[in-house]
């Protein structure tokens, strides 16, 4: 779905947030944000004063048109803030409209006795429950979020991730969750039903999408609570300037008193707030993340430190092995021959370089290890070596010293030979992997890591915004060492368990700083659940998925540095409007003042230094003003505000100067544009 | 303006330079409990008052006990001035002072205000002024700087949630800071001539032959703590224009001085105790811009004098025996210069002593003591309530701009959310609730009107003068307003409590809130507050925070009546 990039004024969605924003006016809606409040209170007054003026006739009847006008543009005031959020969140309902119709409605192959494939029933996909197992065969849509219990399948995944591929799904270890919607494209898989009807996955993206259930975030809160406290200390400013006024001989009429209220309040950050909080749960959509909560969007602007896996995040996925070093008196070919046999029936990219580099520089054709009786003993995250068991010899491959363990288990040791080639090889960023084939020790591969391009150039832009990386890493120290000079990463955890990076986490945060990682693995769930930004992939376990704030449907790890740069630019927005609406007050006290007391103090039009023609062209043009920059600054909401990271300093000043001194002379030169204009057209 | 002039001002400025180190090192050890010349005193007054000095307080504690302090101090002194009639020291056997009087006083004086709507020499007895209002004199300014050192370490402390002991707090200050202090500050005073007896008041023939009566009393040591403390009241009705009170350009020097003290000392012990002094420096500099850019404009505005003048004939040029500009309401021994930079410096600190009268200054030279005040008292500002309020402007400071740099805000390493915005939030609402509300009451209102010697925009400054002095607890008159009333003394008195204890439990509360935060390190990520820019930043948020909401007000007062007599208008 999500890869749909939609034109920021979608003429669809426009027609809908117009209409949304006279529904929006509903008072039980407004109260929920309290500026805009004050604004539609103010409206119904001054459209009150309207009525009474009309209806008494007489001397207030000069002023009907310009009541009039006051009138509409507070109302448009109004408007163009609920247009803002319902054009935010129409973005979101239109994605959520294409996410449903990738809902299964097809009818599910439920199964009786799940060991049992051939007898199944034909339930409706909406009547399955959590603890169900039905039968997925090629051409048929999963009816639901599960896990697969049996079978390996490839299943097209478009739907939810937009990517064509298709991806790998099979029974056990990382890749056996399987999203409701996805479709089976090969073989057949037995998936046990992991979610009750609305409560899957995809119900749940369309909720979050759609911003149903959207809570404010802590700093959208803190920001409301200082935009009322505002909005109170100039209700006291205008409601005292009555009294002031009488004193000073002449009360000023209600709808000026209210435009001046309305234009003084930080409407144009009052009305863009839920829009850009929508927004920034929006642009994560746009690539391809989904956020559980807006509260995670913020966090991850917030981040100090990366745990970043070398596998996949700094480096590509697979290292090729690129040369073998034999130890003292082991010819190569017996050392490729053992390398071999201990890595044919290693699946990893890496064995099968082994395979591959065995055929390519010694001539060995890979053989059938199966049929000469060998038994295969598979990685292992504890004991960190693989191998195979044949004819009373025991191949082992492995780290350094989870050979040297081995190989002294067997009365052996490693010579200082191969130890020599172990630390050269590390310390040239490779992976030395040593086989050995008992007691001895034969020699080393050497593993080469790929690091990605322009990875180096990312960490340094990280840097600079004062956020640290840590590389996480089941390597040696040397071999992590050097793949972090080489993608420049400033920090690295070697030889990491799954608790080390708990441990790291932790230490990380008593610190006091907050921490973001990504993880697929079921292991990888209690450190995800510990972060404060957890980005699980969409190809990990549920587990994996449940314990993230943020899902990745590409699966692409190195995404983290965009999602940690999406809540920047969020917060940033909020921040560059709230500074450009209270540095707008400067212009319209300049505009407003002079006019209320034109007849009071007409010495006051020493400060009318826009030269404004009159005193309600200068009134008309501030309210006209006020309304008009929330239309404007639409598309900044939505689209965020532009940014370059860099060093804190550097973004504010640029911001200080765009968005402070930019918010005070803006509404100067709108202010009399617009003045010139109502002059012209003689609204006033 | 004269060269001689800016001289002035320029050496007080780095006087104040020179001593914020030395003074902001000295209150840190009186803070930190290192300083124990005086142990066995402050051990007797702990056992005398059942006070464990080894209690780390909470936040709502410590207030309880500053809030607890205040009233009973503040009822005593109601009760004394009630019943002066009765008791002893009373030579001229004054009278008990009325209630509204009698409330006003105790207001005024405990919140650290000294707002007279009287005068000292015929409404107080000896006793009144040594006992009562000498005591608030020293405890308001030692409550003052408790709960800034309270808020200073909620910053400090990481994940603490306990912000001090008031009563170590108060016991300290006064014992290490304000006694030996005032003490030194009155032997030099009396050397330069303040008076300091307790004499019949001297008949005296004038060189008319006139008779007239001359008040004595204990000046010098009233004088000292009353500059060092901000507190403000005069012994006499002419405060520090009072040849008695302030006799020679040394004491009018040392005078100011000794206000910016202690609040310019306090920038320096904030940065120690968070441990970036360079932040402690910023926060001087932001005072010291808002102070520069008063004292210019007020020196400015009066050395140009009225235009009206002028164009009569009269010479206001500056020349040899002619101080020229505008030299109603002020003391030819002190001048235009010194007359200015005294008037801004007791605006700034919420001092409000005075050596010339802001109500005959012209309508700018008079607003920049009035937009010191309304700017919050933060201009070096009150003893410890300059700090606290300078503090929380640079947390809202941090909290709008800081979203800029796309972090959620920090101060000094504390997350600023909701709840320290809330509180942040209700201390810059009170200015705008209780000044604007009473003088938009006054000013149509019988019997707010009653009180007003002049009509039109002067009469509008002299009502907004009067409550935002009250409520910024500096306790300058504009002068021109009568507050004895019924209705003035009991806005006015009102007015001193709102602007102080108001304002200081949610101070005392963001330094309870912030006590409990973690402490994230500083990064290149982080909103920077050591650097010119965030000055920059803070005088404007300071700016447009404080003067957005009363430049309505301004505009019907000050700023049209400058503009009337640029027109040939006076009022």
């Amino acid at each position: 779905m999500a890869a749909v990039k939609r034109p920021l004024f979608d003429p669809r969605i426009v027609r809908r947030a117009a209409r949304d924003s006279f529904l929006k006016l509903d008072p039980r809606h407004m109260v929920r944000n309290p500026v805009m409040f004050v604004v539609l209170v103010g409206s119904v007054l001054t459209t009150l004063v309207l009525i009474a003026d009309a209806v008494a006739g007489g001397e207030g009847r000069g002023d009907l048109g310009f009541t009039l006008q006051i009138a509409l543009w507070l109302w448009f005031t109004v408007l163009f803030a609920n247009f803002a959020e319902a054009m935010a969140e129409g973005r979101g309902k239109a994605q959520a409209d294409t996410l449903r119709r990738s809902r299964s409605q097809t009818m599910a192959k439920k199964l009786t006795d799940p060991a049992d494939r051939r007898a199944t029933t034909s339930v409706g996909a909406g009547e399955l429950r959590r603890g169900d197992v039905v039968l997925c065969q090629p051409g048929d849509l999963v009816p639901g979020d599960g896990e697969v219990v049996e079978g390996v399948a490839s299943v097209d995944e478009s739907a939810i991730t937009g990517e064509s591929a298709p991806v790998i799904r099979e029974s056990g270890g990382d890749r056996s969750a399987v999203t409701g919607g996805t479709k089976v494209l090969s073989d057949f898989l037995v998936v046990r039903i992991t979610a009750n009807p609305g409560e899957t996955f995809l119900d749940r993206m369309i909720g979050l999408v759609e911003g149903a259930k959207r809570q404010k975030t802590p700093n959208e809160i803190a920001l409301i609570i200082l935009l009322s406290g505002l909005t109170i200390v100039f209700l006291l400013a205008v409601v005292t300037l009555q009294p002031f006024a009488i004193y000073s001989g002449g009360a000023v009429p209600i709808p000026i008193l209210v435009a001046l209220l309305v234009c003084l309040i930080p409407t144009t950050i009052g009305g863009l707030l839920s829009a850009i909080g929508i927004a920034g749960m929006d642009r994560m959509i746009q690539h391809n993340v989904i956020a559980m909560s807006g509260r995670a969007v913020e966090a991850a602007g917030d981040v100090d430190t990366l745990l970043l896996d070398k596998t996949g995040t700094i480096t590509l996925g697979n290292r090729q092995a690129v040369k073998l070093v034999p130890a003292e008196g082991v010819a190569g070919r017996a050392l490729a021959d053992a390398a071999q046999l201990a890595s044919l029936a290693d699946e990893t990219p890496e064995g099968r370089s082994i395979v591959v580099l065995a055929k390519t520089g010694y001539g060995l054709r890979e053989r059938d290890v199966q049929g000469m009786g060998a038994t295969f003993i598979p990685f292992s995250a504890q004991t960190r070596l693989s191998g195979v068991d044949l004819d009373g010899r025991r191949i082992r491959k492995g780290a350094a010293d989870a050979i040297e363990a081995f190989v002294a288990e067997q009365g052996g040791i490693v010579p200082p030979g191969v130890r020599a080639a172990v630390e050269a090889i590390a310390r040239e960023g490779g992976t030395p992997l040593v086989v050995a084939d008992g007691p001895r020790a034969l020699g080393v591969v050497h593993l080469k890591d790929i690091v990605k391009g322009g990875i180096k150039e990312r960490f340094a832009e990280l840097r600079r915004m004062g956020i640290k990386t840590v590389m996480i890493t089941g390597d040696n120290p040397l071999t992590a060492a050097a793949v972090a000079a080489e993608a420049g990463v400033d920090d690295f955890l070697a030889q990491a368990k799954p608790e080390d990076k708990m441990t790291l986490i932790k230490r990380e945060q008593a610190g006091g700083r907050l921490v973001a990682m990504t993880g697929d693995g079921t292991n990888d769930a209690p450190a995800l659940a510990q972060a404060d930004v957890a980005v699980a992939m969409n190809t990990g376990t549920q587990a994996a998925k449940e314990a993230g704030n943020l899902i990745d449907l590409d699966s692409n790890p190195t995404k983290l540095i965009e999602v940690v740069e999406i809540g920047k630019q969020l917060l940033i927005t909020r921040g560059a409007l709230t500074t450009f609406s209270i540095a707008n007050d400067v212009a319209k006290y300049f505009a407003i003042i002079p006019a209320m007391f034109v007849t009071t103090y007409p010495a006051l039009q020493a400060l009318n230094i826009m030269h404004l023609h009159s005193a309600r062209s200068a009134v008309l043009s501030a309210v006209v003003f006020n309304a008009l920059i929330i239309i404007a600054l639409i598309p900044l909401a939505l689209r965020g505000v532009r940014w370059r990271p860099g060093p804190a300093a550097a973004i504010l000043r640029r911001n200080l100067w765009i968005y402070g001194v930019g918010g005070i002379l803006i509404p100067f030169v709108g202010i009399k544009v617009l003045d010139v204009l109502i002059t012209l057209l003689h609204l006033a | 303006m004269t060269l001689n002039g800016w001289l002035q001002i320029l050496v007080f400025a780095a006087a104040v330079l020179l001593v914020t180190k030395p003074m902001g090192l000295y209150i840190l050890k009186v803070y930190d409990g290192t300083m124990r010349w005086l142990a066995p005193v402050e051990r007797a007054i702990y056992r005398l008052g059942g006070v464990d000095p080894d209690e780390d307080q909470h936040w709502t504690r410590y207030a309880a006990g500053l809030l607890l302090f205040s009233a009973v101090s503040m009822l005593v002194t109601y009760a004394a001035l009630r019943l002066q009639g009765h008791l002893p020291l009373n030579p001229f056997h004054r009278a008990g002072v009325t209630d509204r009087q009698a409330f006003e006083t105790a207001a005024s004086f405990t919140t650290n205000t000294d707002w007279q709507s009287y005068s000292g020499e015929t409404t107080m007895s000896y006793l009144s002024q040594m006992t009562q209002l000498a005591f608030h004199n020293f405890a308001s300014a030692a409550a003052g700087v408790a709960a800034a050192m309270a808020l200073a370490r909620g910053i400090a402390r990481r994940s603490a949630g306990k912000i001090g002991n008031f009563w170590v707090d108060l016991v300290r200050g006064t014992l290490y800071l304000f006694l030996p202090f005032a003490f030194v500050l009155a032997l030099l005073f009396a050397q330069q001539g303040v008076i300091q007896n307790f004499h019949p008041y001297v008949t005296a023939t004038t060189l008319e032959g006139a008779k007239q009566v001359l008040a004595m009393g204990p000046v010098a040591s009233q004088e000292a703590i009353k500059q060092l403390g901000t507190n403000g009241g005069g012994f006499f009705n002419a405060n520090a224009a009072h040849p008695f009170e302030n006799p020679t350009p040394w004491t009018n020097f040392l005078s100011m001085l000794a206000i910016f003290l202690v609040p310019a000392g306090l920038t320096y012990t904030f940065g120690r105790m968070v441990r970036r002094q360079k932040h402690g420096w910023a926060l001087w500099s932001a005072m010291f811009v808002l102070f520069a850019a008063g004292v210019t404009t007020a020196y400015w505005a009066e050395a140009k004098g009225n235009p009206i003048h002028a164009a009569a004939g009269v010479d206001v040029a500056a020349g040899h025996g002619n101080p020229g500009g505008n030299m109603e309401g002020k003391e030819v021994r002190f001048g235009i210069a010194t007359s200015a930079l005294y008037a801004t410096v007791t605006t700034d600190a919420s001092c409000g002593a005075v050596n010339s009268v802001p109500d005959s200054y012209t309508p700018l030279g008079g607003m920049v003591p009035l937009v010191n005040i309304q700017l919050g008292e933060l201009i070096f500002g009150g003893v410890g309530s300059g700090l606290y309020g300078m503090l929380v402007m640079a947390i809202l400071t941090v909290f709008i701009a800081g979203l800029m740099v796309g972090r959620t805000p920090e101060y000094l390493g504390k997350k600023i959310q909701s709840r320290e915005v809330r509180m942040a939030m209700l201390y810059v609402l009170i200015f705008p609730v209780v000044i604007l509300l009473f003088t938009a009451a006054s000013s149509v209102l019988p019997a707010g009107l009653k009180g007003l010697s002049n009509a039109g925009p002067h009469g509008l400054s002299e009502i907004l003068y009067a409550f935002s002095s009250v409520t910024g607890n500096n306790g300058s008159a504009f002068a021109g307003l009568n507050g004895q009333s019924y209705y003035y003394n009991t806005l006015l008195g009102l007015g001193t409590l709102f602007g102080r204890f108001a304002m200081m439990v949610p101070a005392l509360a963001l330094g309870g809130f912030l006590a409990e935060r973690k402490i994230v390190p500083a990064t290149a990520g982080t909103f920077p507050v050591t650097s010119p820019l965030f000055v920059a930043l803070l005088v404007g948020v300071i700016l447009i925070v404080g003067a957005l909401t009363f430049v309505p007000a301004l505009a019907l007062g000050p700023i049209v009546e400058h503009l009337l007599m640029n027109a040939g208008r006076l009022f």
